[in-house]
């Protein structure tokens, strides 16, 4: 397989907050509102360059999300941002309502996502989010993979008129996408070609998928790695090529089983290619608190149970 | 100045589109609609500076109005039609398959007149105060309007909405709170009494003003008189005392007729109450 680097670790709500600065730049219809999040969110650099746009919301997102529904009218194009459980669950409503049923381009920027963001415990770690999103109609889902892809979504996000999810995270992961790349929105990224099996990966789960496919080479398997990055609207076709070359499949996501990437990708398969598929997801549970790197060992979304997922679907083909 | 009595009789007749909409369906909200109806007249045919033969979303340099209380939709679809944002015609296909009049607002199928969804309540004041903030970074000078129930008032993000437009000075706002006292189940004061409505708005950071949303002189001099107070640094909230049912003498003094349609011997008994002043849809 083809060698994969990085040279530092990243976070991805960093990728994020470097790319809203870069938009606040060079759009001046661009705004941003945080619900008292902005250090966490890394919105800071937006907010002291252009304190004539961002708007604190304080403690209170059911209200931030209905203004930031309320700025599109007149041409704006808001950044909400706060923690992914407090921009999903806690404002279903107003995101279904003022939002996706009025078709607002708001773009709800969604940080510290499922387990990872570790020690504050599963009241923050929210794992249901991709699928209470993707219900949506006309919901667009985006989780990047490092700090480089979230800054070049973030900046793709602003051009693409609709309501958008982007989902983020908090801990540092290897920063190995090309800096300054240009972000297609429903585009999967092939990183790897491999004949045996496909590796369907979103967010924290690609460079999982990567070291994953690092061991199944030594065991003489051949995995194909593709970057789900924007969960919907799904790249079907990227999907379809790529199954119908390994006749296996994979995902691997940090998110609950139900609802998430590989929810998705079983719907579309049983339709259109019925093929043996294995989930790397949490499975029907609450987080807790602890180290990120312990966490999706106990939680059983690590590299290795990527490698075992791989070996088990190998095995129903 | 505005005429009074022309105010009055378009409003008459928009109380004849609210029941016979209502009444067409056996569905939807008459008691609120018939409540506001003289205030959203007052706003849409004298107030409100807008172009209804050209609706567009951002209504850049115009008067933009969010009603809130999504199920009055019957007063707000008669008002819109009437004052030239689609045919009156229209109107007869209100809660049926395929029409753009849906229960609720929506902008699904966008209809003109309409910037948000609204049905699930308490989050027009927010989506407002981001409208009026929109305006204020386009150095637009116009005002946004927006109209809540009383009852509304229960849900917690109208409170969140309200710290917010005082803290960011959002001061091109005029809002309107529909202060009938009725809600679904009961007298509010029985559900879960709202307290001293000024007192808390004012102690919110806002401008309160009062008004009998029932008296179209009233409505027209406190409107106006919001409208010299914008500008300087607050919100304005305008507490209106209304009649749920005015105009229909069995609908009035009661919360019953809040979501229910009248038959036919009542809209014939409610129709002879009012004149039909400028012919039926």
């Amino acid at each position: 397989m083809r060698k994969f680097e990085y040279t530092e670790k990243k976070d991805t709500r960093s990728g994020f907050g470097a790319g809203l600065y870069e938009l606040g730049k060079k759009n001046k219809n661009v705004v941003a509102l945080c619900a008292d999040l902005t250090g966490s969110l890394k919105m800071n650099p937006f907010a002291e360059a252009f304190p004539e746009r961002f708007f604190q919301c304080g403690i209170a997102e059911a209200n931030m999300m209905c203004v930031a529904a309320g700025l599109t009218v007149g041409g704006k194009i808001p950044f909400a941002g706060t923690f992914a459980n407090f921009a999903t669950g806690r404002v279903y409503d107003q995101v279904r309502q003022s939002i996706a049923y009025s078709g607002k381009n708001v773009k709800i920027c969604a940080s510290h996502a499922g387990i990872t963001l570790g020690e504050d415990g599963a009241t923050h770690q929210i794992m249901e989010d991709i699928g209470l999103m993707k219900m949506l109609p006309g919901m667009a889902v985006i989780n990047p993979c490092d700090f480089n892809q979230t800054k070049a979504a973030t900046i793709a996000i602003a051009n693409y008129e609709g309501p958008v999810y982007l989902r983020f995270g908090r801990p540092k992961v290897p920063n190995f996408t090309p800096e300054n790349q240009s972000f297609e929105i429903g585009k999967a990224l092939l990183l790897n070609e491999g004949t045996d099996v496909s590796i369907f990966a979103t967010g924290h789960l690609v460079w999982k998928s990567i070291e994953a496919a690092q061991v199944l080479e030594q065991k003489g398997i051949s995995s194909e790695i593709i970057n789900i990055h924007t969960i919907k609207p799904l790249d079907e076709e990227a999907v379809l090529t790529s199954v119908s070359k390994t006749k296996a499949v994979v995902t691997a996501e940090e998110h609950l089983m139900n609802g998430g990437l590989g929810d998705s990708m079983a719907q579309l398969l049983s339709r259109k290619m019925p093929t043996p598929l294995e989930m790397v997801a949490v499975n029907d549970q609450f987080g807790e608190s602890g180290k990120p790197e312990d966490l999706m060992k106990k939680y059983g979304i690590d590299s290795s149970n990527i490698v075992k997922a791989v070996e088990t679907v190998l095995k129903r083909k | 100045m505005a005429d009074i009595q022309n105010l009055k009789k378009i409003a008459t007749q928009i109380r004849r589109d609210i029941l016979r909409m209502v009444h067409a369906q056996n569905s939807g909200h008459p008691g609120g609609s018939l409540g506001c109806a003289d205030f959203m007249t007052a706003l849409y045919f004298n107030i409100l500076d807008h172009n209804p033969k050209h609706f567009d979303m951002d209504g850049k340099n115009q008067d933009i109005f969010f009603l809130s209380n999504g199920h009055i939709s019957p007063l707000w679809y008669s008002v819109l039609a009437r004052s030239g944002y689609f045919e009156l015609s229209e109107l007869s296909t209100f809660r049926m398959i395929n029409s753009r009049l849906q229960g609720h607002p929506t902008t699904h199928d966008n209809l003109p007149g309409v910037r948000i969804a609204s049905g699930s309540l308490g989050q027009g004041l927010s989506v407002a105060a981001g409208a009026a903030l929109s305006k204020k970074l386009n150095n637009d000078p116009k005002i946004v309007f927006s109209l809540h129930g009383d009852g509304e008032l229960q849900e917690g993000q109208i409170w969140e909405a309200a710290m917010f437009a005082a803290h960011h000075k959002i001061d091109n706002l005029i809002s309107t709170i529909d202060y009938n006292g009725k809600q679904i189940d009961g007298p509010v004061d029985e559900i879960i009494t709202l307290g001293n409505l000024k007192n808390k708005w004012e102690s919110f950071g806002w401008n309160v003003l009062e008004m009998n949303g029932n008296d179209m002189e009233d409505v027209i001099k406190i409107v106006n008189h919001a409208k010299t107070l914008t500008g300087k640094g607050k919100p304005i909230m305008i507490l209106m005392k209304t009649e749920m049912g005015m105009g229909v003498d069995f609908m009035m003094g009661t919360h019953k007729w809040h979501g229910t349609a009248p038959n036919d011997e009542q809209l014939q008994n409610a129709l002879s109450q009012l004149e039909e002043t400028l012919g039926d849809y």
